[in-house]
């Protein structure tokens, strides 16, 4: 079928303004599909449905929009976790800055490597859980960047991973429009931690496929970049075995716009996934338009989910969530949590939201809930009474709200560290 | 310690007329009682005195050794000795108690220009208030009155008190909700707390709670008034026989 004019038009125009990566046998037809993929279903549109509440054009327009460099002075995130870092400068692997590859229990490869081969392991997730997550909903931004990303990491973890795996994401120049695309695997019973942190470029496309096998469990922390312009549109597909568990949070301050996208398939009985975020945004220093958007399917029994987004949002700022669960007519036993708030701090700032429940299991206990309110003055004045200075006392009061986000990273000390950078972006606001 | 003059108050958004001329004076080191009818203007009183938002005071002044209270914001107040246990205390979701407690009391140390609490210390004081007033280290990892009874989120706010050491001390019913064993305890805690540097404005409706907090004045309020000032002796007048005569007086 062909696609609508505008669609097509700005389909090919992205197209042709990009240029296919080297590689072997086995991950150059993964692109030639990806690429029949993109071109069947057309970049996304603003009249998309899914598109409703985040436009979509400076993600689909062939030149990224101009984003600087933003230097920020404090620590890079992280810094006191012991880690294996993995630096990307401006969209491509940098192998001076980055730690040995080498990790116990773990096997590290750059895409490049590991996609000059004629035959790899990777095969059978690269573009493959993309390509699953492709219905019912489209994900064009997704396949566009199977068939394009040269750059990115392919991870086999057969055991406890010694210590945490990070990415990280450095922008050196101006305008730099960027892709990433990450393979995880994670064996029976294995276990990993991988952290993110960094703005990538102005424009970043990401996508993240991670297969847990049973038993095995996936720990993911982000940060994504603070600087102001930066654009962003990520993708995190995941398939859960059995008994497996899955866990992801982001915060995610500043940025002109960021649209998260999670995909996750509990596909083995008794599996866990929960995803988490904490956005802050401040209208006055720069755009800000952040969408979670999940999609969560429950296809085994017993198994558990869980989404928890908050937004604190402020002179203009805006937030979306999209969050879906879906329980097919074999999983019973079902628990499913979704939560999405925000926090606004004045009359100009947005929350648009969507969840979504379609069950056609019996045997389930699903919730969920979306609220959006102003900051509690009851318990402004609480805390003023006892000696707290406003602001001091505002700030605790966002801190409390995000925390049930926070409390889903299990490692203390990287939590500690999340919550830090939370505290900084406060403090620089304070009145 | 405490100088009310005159105090006319109204509510900012309906201008309903709330307290209508409260005239009270309370010397360092004493003991006042107010009690009187619901909705007499008790509350609104310790609310007005601690700078909570939504009142309007059409005329008259407050002031706290001299500083005029009602131009200071909430926080002012409080760092220059003034604490209210409020009648019914706020749950503050995610703040842990602890958390809250080490804010406030450093809060204020710094708004005085003092030196603030270690951690270490800060988590013997604490622990020791709390051992006497048997609040459990788990009342002080929760969040912020969330889930505490009733009771126990009187003893909170009296452990606030003992923590901040306030000079001017209001508690709003603070013995309402408040099982014998508990009233003798918190009874116990303020008394702790008297001195000659120290004053205490206790509301409450019963004589019960001055049995253990002696009083040194006893005031009676009434649509918006003190409307009598005695001793010891006008609580227990009240006691058995209600406000009726009290109020027939005044008219
Ligand atoms: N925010 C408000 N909106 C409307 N009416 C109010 C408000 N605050 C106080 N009032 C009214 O003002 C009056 C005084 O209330 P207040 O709480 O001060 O009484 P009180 O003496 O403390 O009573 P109680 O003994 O029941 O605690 C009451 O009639 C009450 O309904
Ligand atoms: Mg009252």
């Amino acid at each position: 079928m062909a696609l609508p004019q505008q669609k097509g038009d700005a389909t090919a125009e992205r197209l042709s303004a990009l240029s296919r990566p080297e590689g072997g046998a086995w991950v150059s037809q993964a692109r030639d599909e990806a690429l029949a993929r993109v071109q069947a279903m057309g970049l996304p549109h603003r009249r998309d449905e899914y598109w409703k509440y985040t436009r979509p054009e400076t993600l689909v327009d062939a030149a990224a929009p101009h984003a600087g460099v933003y230097e920020p002075y404090e620590a890079q995130v992280f810094d006191d976790i012991d880690r294996v870092k993995i630096f990307f400068v401006d969209g491509a692997f940098d192998a001076e800055m980055s730690d040995d590859l080498s990790l116990a229990g773990v096997e590290i490869e750059t895409l490049e490597t590991a996609g000059a081969a004629d035959i790899h392991w990777a095969r059978d997730l690269y573009g493959v859980l993309e390509a699953r997550g492709q219905s019912p909903v489209e994900r064009p931004l997704a396949a566009l960047n199977s068939a394009f990303a040269g750059q990115g990491v392919v991870i086999r973890v057969t055991g406890k991973a010694a210590k945490p795996i990070n990415l990280a994401y450095l922008q050196r120049e101006a305008d730099t429009d960027v892709m990433f695309h990450h393979v995880i695997k994670i064996e029976e019973g294995a276990d990993v931690t991988l952290l993110e942190n960094g703005p990538a470029g102005a424009r970043l496309n990401k996508v993240m496929e991670v297969e847990v096998a049973d038993g095995g469990a996936f720990h993911h922390v982000r940060t994504q970049g603070r600087a102001h312009e930066r654009r962003a549109a990520t993708h995190l597909f995941a398939r859960l075995g059995k008994e497996s568990i899955f866990k992801s949070f982001t915060l995610t301050v500043n940025g002109a716009l960021t649209r998260n996208e999670a995909v996750i398939e509990l596909t083995g009985d008794d599996a866990v996934a929960h995803i988490a975020g904490a956005a802050l945004g401040d209208g006055a220093t720069g755009a800000f338009h952040h969408d979670d958007t999940v999609f969560i399917t429950h296809d085994a029994e017993n198994c558990e989910s869980r989404q928890v987004f908050k937004k604190v949002l402020r002179n203009g700022a805006v937030g979306v969530f999209q969050g879906k669960i879906l329980v097919t007519q074999t999983a019973q036993k079902t628990d499913g949590y979704q939560i999405s708030q925000s926090l606004l701090l004045d009359d100009d700032s947005q929350f648009l939201a969507k969840p979504e429940l379609e069950i056609y299991a019996d045997d389930v206990a699903c919730s969920h809930g979306s609220t959006s309110g102003a900051i509690d003055e009851e318990g402004l004045f609480y805390l003023r009474s006892r000696g707290v200075p406003k602001p001091e006392a505002t700030d605790l009061m966002v801190i409390a709200f995000v925390a049930e986000a926070l409390e889903e990273i299990e490692d203390e000390a990287i939590a500690a560290d999340v919550l830090a950078r939370l505290e900084g972006w406060l403090e620089r606001r304070r009145g | 310690m405490l100088e009310i003059k005159n105090l006319h108050v109204e509510l900012e958004e309906e201008g309903k007329q709330i307290l209508k001329g409260v005239d009270l004076k309370l010397e360092a080191g004493k003991v006042h009682a107010i009690m009187g009818p619901n909705g007499s203007g008790k509350s609104t009183l310790s609310y007005v005195l601690s700078g909570r938002d939504g009142y309007a005071v059409t005329e008259g002044s407050a002031t706290m050794e001299g500083a005029d209270l009602l131009e200071m914001e909430p926080e002012e107040r409080a760092a220059a000795g003034l604490f209210l246990a409020f009648q019914y205390p706020v749950e503050i979701p995610g703040v842990g108690n602890m958390t809250f407690l080490r804010t406030a009391v450093n809060a204020q140390r710094k708004q005085r220009g003092e030196e603030e609490l270690s951690a270490g210390d800060f988590l013997k004081l604490i622990r020791a208030k709390a051992k006497t007033l048997k609040i459990d280290a788990d009342m002080l990892k929760r969040p912020v009155n969330v889930g505490f009874s009733g009771g126990e989120k009187k003893r909170n706010e009296i452990l606030q008190m003992a923590m901040l050491e306030p000079k001017m001390c209001i508690l709003d019913e603070t013995d309402s909700g408040l099982d014998v064993d508990a009233m003798k305890l918190v009874s116990e805690g303020v008394n702790a707390l008297r001195d000659a540097g120290r004053s205490f404005l206790v509301i409450t409706h019963y004589q019960r709670l001055l049995d253990h907090i002696k009083p040194d004045v006893v005031h009676i309020m009434a649509d918006g008034r003190i409307i009598k000032t005695g001793g010891p002796e006008l609580a227990l007048e009240v006691e058995t026989q209600g406000y009726a005569h009290l109020l027939g007086e005044e008219a």
